[in-house]
């Protein structure tokens, strides 16, 4: 080993023990800022080691300086500014958008590779040249289904794209097949040297990309994102195989590892296996018709004015916020409400669902947006038993999540769900916009409830006309 | 690197990855998310490889370029965004009671 091979294994080695570490410290609330940091100081420091390896050896080019600095100041510069300017609330598409990105690198980079080689891998009857193609296709193969996976993702989410009808049919699993079959096709006539295929490859698993994520519904994305983002890393790791680096290789398969973990969260959370998220379609096209099981009875139905008169007379109160909230953009709206609440010693506590929100983690990103306490966020298991002595429960654009048939009917296609057990509550509050069912499309109990009254009406112009009832009672003004 | 020392960074590096992240509260996961998605632009170095390596004049320049600047799109654009979020978490709740 001469200089530069020992300073960029050195490099390289620091680099990886703080990605592991800034993955470890993302996964604490105390540490994850520095942790963030962490890893991007180590990613900074892989491109420092890689670069200088270059320099004490081969040197580099001044052309390919000039590309470099060009590619990365116009990735660099768009990214930020994307980053900086984006609302709170959209953090999931832009995930999605990042991600299809960082596949479409990868795609690019294994064409590049195949169509203009740079390696000198080439040893006569060694397995080299194989691996290298493997490696190659494999990147391509699954670059391309991130990015136009990732990018429909990011379409649906955005509204820009809705679930088309005829994505629903049975007939579309064949066609996905036919899409899977030739980019295998296509996989082993580019490993036996067939280098035309290629163009083959990158097409069919495009579209095999576009053909999964197109039929399932804008409440399975998150799943759909963090697999994609699983996937991302897997494409690097196959990236590293190319260009022959264990530093790419342990990050793209620590990404790969962790995605995976990520994704089993949220199917758990959402009472989904990944397969039904996968291959079942939308959960709303397929469950309006087969179970809309039954009238709603007993709905009770109030003013603003008497949800603030109860609302004043409480000693404890929960907050249970859902996607409502978070479309409506009410949040801040939302803190006002409990800050006059607060003022006049009134408990406040917010229970979050684990997929509150549009993503696992993102009410609670929202919620803090608003300047809410972290400490007053509380977890589902932690917050349950705490409603038989609360006195009002008001549940904001949240659906699903607070249907008590979850644990009650066991006929019923949310049975087993984790639900919040609001109805052990005194007083219920449902602020909501009419009497539509949630992402399930299943008719929800609570409604029902003697102890649940309805708030018909946006949730953000709810929330503001229940500040001026609050202030007209006196509550908060001290 | 022989291919099969690969393989091992490969499957210590995936069981590294299932361990780091065993335990995270719901709050961090779109977090987490995120800079995991930062991370996988890592093929930003794949693509640094490839534009050294490439022959001047060489359309390979370009395509590694391009691909370079995706990457960084990723990495730097993901790990603000990241920061953006996770600086919700960390401030102090300084603004009780006024």
């Amino acid at each position: 080993m001469n200089l530069p091979d020992i300073i960029k294994f050195v490099i390289d080695l620091i680099a990886v023990l703080l990605l592991a570490l800034g993955i470890k410290g993302l996964s604490k609330v105390r540490s994850a800022r520095e942790a963030n940091i962490t890893a991007a100081i180590a990613m900074l420091l892989s491109v420092v080691g890689l670069l200088s390896y270059y320099l004490g050896t081969s040197g580099i080019p001044a052309q390919s300086w000039a590309w470099i600095i060009v590619g990365s100041l116009v990735g660099s510069l768009l990214g930020t500014l994307l980053a900086k300017k984006v609302p709170m609330t959209s953090m999931p598409e832009t995930v999605a958008l990042f991600n299809g990105f960082g596949g479409m690198s990868s795609l690019l980079v294994a064409i590049g590779a195949f169509l203009f080689p740079f390696n000198e891998v080439v040893k006569a009857g060694s397995l080299e040249p194989f691996i290298n193609d493997v490696s190659i296709s494999v990147s391509i193969f699954v670059g391309a289904i991130t990015f136009s996976g990732s990018i429909v993702a990011m379409a649906k989410l955005q509204g820009w794209l809705s679930t088309p009808g005829w994505t629903q049919v049975k007939a579309r699993h064949f066609v996905n097949i036919v899409f899977g079959v030739t980019s295998l096709i296509a996989f082993i006539y580019l490993i036996s040297g067939n280098i035309s295929s290629i163009w083959l490859l990158v097409i069919a698993s495009t579209l095999l990309g576009i053909g999964v994520t197109l039929p399932i519904g804008g409440a399975d994305m998150p799943v759909v994102i963090s697999l994609l983002n699983s996937y991302s890393g897997i494409a690097a790791a196959a990236a590293g195989f190319v260009v022959d680096s264990q530093l790419l290789i342990v990050a793209g398969a620590m990404v790969g590892a962790a995605g995976l973990i990520l994704t089993q969260v949220m199917c758990k959370g959402m009472n989904r296996s990944l397969i039904s998220v996968l291959f079942g379609g939308s959960l709303s096209a397929q469950t309006t018709t087969s179970s809309g099981s039954g009238e709603y009875t007993n709905i009770t139905s109030c003013s603003v004015e008497e949800c603030a008169l109860t609302l004043e007379a409480a000693n404890r109160v929960i907050v249970v916020p859902g996607y409502g909230l978070a479309v409506a953009q009410a949040q801040h709206t939302l803190r006002e409400v409990t800050k006059k609440l607060e003022q006049n010693g009134i408990e406040v506590v917010y229970a979050i669902h684990p997929v509150a929100g549009r993503m696992p983690g993102h009410m609670n990103v929202l919620l803090a947006e608003a300047d809410v306490p972290y400490e007053q966020l509380k977890e589902m298991d932690v917050v349950n038993p705490e409603f038989p002595a609360t006195d009002v429960v008001l549940v904001l654009g949240a659906n699903d999540v607070v249907n008590p048939q979850a644990k009650n009917d066991k006929t019923s296609p949310l049975y087993g769900m984790p639900v919040l057990d609001v109805q052990e509550a005194r007083t219920v509050f449902v602020i909501k916009r009419g009497m539509s069912a949630g992402y399930s499309g299943i008719k929800n109990d609570l409604f029902d409830l003697p102890n649940t009254s309805m708030v018909f009406g946006d949730a953000k112009k709810v929330l503001s006309e229940l500040i001026g009832e609050l202030k007209d009672l006196g509550v908060g003004d001290k | 690197m022989n291919f099969d020392s690969l393989l091992w960074v490969l499957l210590l590096g995936s069981l590294l990855g299932l361990e780091l992240i065993g335990k995270v509260p719901p709050t961090l996961h779109t977090p987490l998310m995120s800079g995991a998605n930062a991370i996988s632009g890592i093929t930003m170095l794949a693509a640094l490889t490839a534009i050294i390596k490439a022959e001047p004049n060489s359309p390979l320049l370009i395509i590694g370029s391009i691909s370079l600047g995706f990457a960084l799109f990723n990495v730097v654009g993901g790990f603000f965004v990241t920061d953006r979020m996770l600086a919700m978490f960390s401030r102090k709740p300084t603004k009780k009671n006024k």
